[in-house]
């Protein structure tokens, strides 16, 4: 039986982890090796590292924080955050990543997750998706850390991301990241239809009753940054992890 | 002393984390005349059959490893690809694999109600060990790891499977034959059980049995 996953999302500022509310304002939340010390002994399922600084042109991955990172995770990590080449993401496996996540990259050069399924397997090449509600329902896929446009469907780039060659996708309503509100389902719906990959749905988990729901509906995974580092009323820093090991799986 | 082969597929750092996490010693290896002087050797990856092979090739790893394999029998343990390059061959690919297992790798075929499944498979999942299974001693009955993978080993001989997972249907999670070991999971990213069965594997001690 394949357990349902519970992905923290961490996000990276400098060497500092912060947290933002619909992309913006990041929030101090703490040292991430800390924090990913702490998810270890909780027997996290896996976690997400995404450096919010590391898109930036001419900016790329800190290889020493990510290995020192990787040092500390007995625990599947997921890297993303200015990886453009292949070369980025071989000195990210050898440093023990187990996936690298593309966005901007995946969207500007499809050839790239071509190349990297090829050569590392589709497994490891997580394409994230950050996706914006526009008017009537519509949706829109957003680049650069939700600052670029595309006028590209969710369903669409999603189907056109695993005929590149992407092995799981990172789903994430932008409108959503910090509210806490429940996670955009309906997106969710849209993008599972379409797409035969896991899908990690991310933005607006606040209770365990969001999870279920993503989980009910065809996500393979739930990923959430508040729910996992801030409590719910005083919006205080506390690292904390739910077990749901008691859940059904896969029921097959 | 672990050695644990560096042939430029995968997550080697890891590996070697868990381990020394586990208090062992371990160092990484790619040079063929060093492995040839392992006596207990980690064949590690992720990725394509065909790249991994390919690698071991240009490498020029395959001769060593089949003298540490079959003459020298070295107690050997194959992660993930590591352990589907233990088979004669793959759907994944056109290169035949370095043949220590009677087995074939094939891809996950779902039809009817399973065809929903996703692939990869994905996630924690329990392998429930099958015959003496020594990577598996005091691990309990239901031991829960992490894989990532869309292909698994398909053994002739039931007798060399030493775990199986449910996904869809059982399927071979870990072999056992004499020296040689391999699980498609990754160990060194499954938390405790995972450094349990590194540790089983580092505290064998020798490998008489027929390969």
């Amino acid at each position: 039986m394949l357990r349902p996953r519970l992905i923290p999302v961490l996000l990276l500022q400098g060497a500092g982890l912060v947290k933002t509310r619909r992309f913006k304002n990041p929030i101090y939340v703490g040292d991430p090796i800390n924090v990913v010390r702490i998810f270890n002994d909780k027997e996290v399922d896996e976690i997400v590292v995404l450096d919010i600084a590391a898109t930036a042109p001419g900016r790329g991955p800190d290889f020493d924080l990510v290995g020192r990172l990787t040092g500390e995770a007995f625990m599947p990590l997921c890297y993303g955050g200015g990886v453009r080449s292949l070369d980025t993401m071989r000195k990210l496996f050898r440093l023990g990543v187990e996936k690298v996540c593309l966005n901007t990259a995946a969207h500007d050069d499809p050839e790239l997750v071509r190349r990297a399924s090829r050569e590392f397997g589709r497994q490891s090449v997580v394409v994230s998706i950050d996706v914006k509600r526009r008017f009537f329902g519509r949706r829109e896929v957003m680049l650069e850390g939700g600052r670029r446009r595309t006028r590209l469907d969710p369903a669409e780039f999603a189907r056109s991301v695993e005929s590149a060659g992407a092995g799981e996708l990172l789903l994430n309503a932008i409108d959503r990241d910090g509210t806490r509100e429940g996670y955009d389902l309906d997106l969710l719906e849209r993008v599972v239809a379409q797409v035969g990959l896991p899908v990690i749905l991310c933005g607006g988990a606040g209770e365990l009753a969001h999870f279920r729901a993503a989980l009910a509906r065809g996500a393979a995974a739930c990923a959430a940054g508040s729910m996992f580092v801030f409590q719910p009323r005083t919006g205080a820093v506390l690292i904390t992890y739910p077990d749901i090991s008691c859940w059904e799986g896969t029921p097959l | 002393m672990i050695t644990v082969l560096d042939y430029g597929v995968g997550n080697v750092g890891s590996v070697l984390n868990m381990l020394k996490r586990g208090g062992f010693e371990a160092r990484l290896i790619s040079d063929p005349d060093e492995v040839q002087r392992a006596d207990k050797l980690i064949l590690p990856g992720v990725g394509a059959f065909d790249h991994g092979m390919d690698r071991l090739q240009r490498l020029g790893l395959v001769p060593v490893l089949h003298e540490c394999a079959r003459r020298r029998r070295i107690p050997i343990l194959g992660i993930c690809l590591g352990c589907q390059l233990m088979a004669r061959a793959s759907e994944e690919g056109q290169s035949p694999g370095l043949g220590w297992i009677d087995a074939d790798v094939v891809e996950f075929r779902f039809e009817g109600e399973l065809a929903r499944l996703p692939r990869p498979h994905m996630g924690w999942n329990e392998v429930a060990p099958r015959g003496p299974a020594r990577l598996f001693a005091g691990l309990g009955e239901r031991p829960r790891f992490y894989f990532v993978h869309s292909f698994h080993l398909r053994c002739a001989d039931p007798a060399d499977v030493a775990g199986e997972t449910l996904y869809g249907y059982p399927f071979t999670a870990a072999i056992e034959r004499g020296n040689l070991f391999g699980v498609q999971f990754h160990p060194e990213k499954s938390h405790r059980y995972g450094l349990q069965v590194l540790s089983a594997f580092a505290r064998l001690e020798s490998c008489s049995a027929p390969a």
